[in-house]
């Protein structure tokens, strides 16, 4: 079956929207590092074994899938409809477009990037090694080995910038491709896609922040 | 005013174009952009030279047939006007100016700066008009409310020129769609197919080789018309309705 480009388009806001709510949530999580040790051990712990927790890991990995492989197949196209050799010769920045919506591909490849290494850092130190029955990393030692690296800190912060780029663009047009949208809404929506995509960033970035300079309260 | 003009020329739609630059001078600032084409085009057929190829009608700003992409930007520096709106006065003397056809696999090159259009007729033909049987009262005998007709009114000032396909990075027609579907969905006539006629559209645009739409909000920025992508939400809602009433 061949789906519309409307059809994917709606596809790929409707997981957006899914993987934005579990961006705040992990946010909300992440920031108890900051807090206290122990809050965060018992965090990880509590994702560890809730039983909730553990059905929702599938169907988030579904989420990421279902984004990335219509958000591919979208952009395809949208190559197709304009390919290299019917650019223009002289471009201009056209009035009120922003730099994100041009360019919510790449930074999503810049945010799946920076996803496997986080995988690699975190998931694959603890519960994978928790599948695999072998004992699991700490994950507070993990976040204070990891943000003592300076390099790892600067790459991190590429790839939240990303993400906020991403979801400055991402969180009102995911309103507008579904239909949840109009002149009226059209500035709001903007603007709390500007306030979530900032406290995305000053949250996530807080982090390593905190962990650079030693503010955390451990 | 004098200016150096680097011109698309394309012998026909399988030949290869390249740009032609050719000076001209003695232009008056009050000179429209199309009356300095017609110009250039007499001095061309003094010398001998095949014109330029340019699309254009009613000069007026309405019929939506001039369809020039102008120093990077479709109907040129100036904003909510077509080609045919705009003076040379809008430019410096000396400039150098750039002026290329609609770009997009959907609006193949005819010649020179002429493309074919054709694309968003077959959109048109596929269900932007209302084809409900039965007696119908006389449409000033329908009541309205103030706010649909003239959210439809402004739905309908789009002249289908092309500039939202032409600026758009992925060559999406979703605003021409949006507001054919939109201009017939608020009145009471159109409203009762408006959710098929949203897919059927749709799906011909899609056909016809147009990209899709990212909401980058170019084509409004672009549009000689002002044509809100507001109305791009209304057609999503009814395209989703569509699906959900298959």
């Amino acid at each position: 079956m061949i789906l519309s480009s409307l059809t994917k388009k709606i596809i790929i806001s409707l997981s957006g929207l899914f993987l934005l709510v579990f961006l705040a949530l992990h946010l909300v999580l992440n920031l108890t590092a900051i807090c206290s040790r122990e809050w965060y051990e018992a965090v990880c712990e509590f994702m560890d074994t809730n039983i909730a927790i553990k059905l929702m890991v599938p169907v988030l990995v579904l989420g990421f899938v279902i984004h990335l492989a219509f958000a591919t197949a979208f952009e395809f196209k949208n190559w197709a409809a304009r390919p290299r050799e019917l650019k223009y010769a002289v471009a201009t920045h056209t009035k009120g477009v922003s730099w994100s919506a041009k360019n919510m591909f790449v930074l999503g490849i810049v945010v799946i990037l920076g996803i496997v290494l986080h995988l690699f850092n975190f998931w694959s130190k603890m519960q994978l090694q928790g599948f695999l029955g072998n004992e699991e990393e700490n994950a507070y030692d993990l976040v204070v080995n990891l943000f003592s690296c300076k390099c790892f800190v600067l790459i991190y912060a590429i790839w939240i910038i990303a993400i906020f780029f991403h979801v400055q663009h991402g969180f009102w047009s995911a309103f507008q491709s579904i239909g949840l949208n109009n002149s009226k809404w059209l500035p709001r929506l903007q603007f709390l896609s500007k306030v979530y995509a900032w406290i995305i960033l000053i949250g996530y970035l807080s982090i390593p922040i905190c962990f650079t300079l030693g503010l955390q309260c451990s | 005013m004098k200016f150096t003009l680097k011109v698309w020329r394309q012998k026909n739609a399988k030949s290869k174009g390249r740009f032609e630059t050719y000076k001209i001078d003695n232009i008056s600032p009050d000179t429209s952009f199309l009356e300095m084409l017609d110009i250039l085009n007499n001095n061309l057929v003094h010398e001998g030279k095949e014109p330029v190829a340019f699309d254009h009608d009613c000069r007026e700003g309405i019929c939506g047939m001039c369809s020039l992409y102008i120093n990077g930007r479709a109907h040129g520096p100036d904003d909510e006007i077509t080609t045919c709106q705009l003076h040379m006065r809008k430019f410096k003397d000396g400039d150098t100016i750039t002026i290329e056809p609609w770009r997009s696999a959907a609006f193949p090159v005819v010649k020179d700066l002429v493309v074919n259009r054709r694309a968003f007729d077959q959109i048109l033909q596929a269900g932007g008009f209302i084809s409900i049987s039965g007696i119908v009262p006389d449409a000033n005998a329908i009541p309205i409310r103030k706010e649909d007709a003239d959210e439809s009114m402004d739905a309908s000032a789009c002249i289908g020129c092309g500039a939202c396909v032409a600026t758009c990075k992925n060559g999406s027609a979703m605003l021409f769609v949006a507001a054919r579907v939109s201009a017939l969905e608020r009145l009471p006539q159109g409203k009762i197919e408006a959710a098929k006629r949203a897919k059927s559209m749709v799906q011909k645009m899609d056909e016809l080789g147009f990209g899709a739409c990212s909401n980058t909000q170019a084509c409004e920025a672009e549009c000689p018309k002002g044509i809100s992508i507001a109305h791009i939400a209304r057609l999503n809602r009814l395209f989703i309705q569509a699906k959900l009433q298959d």
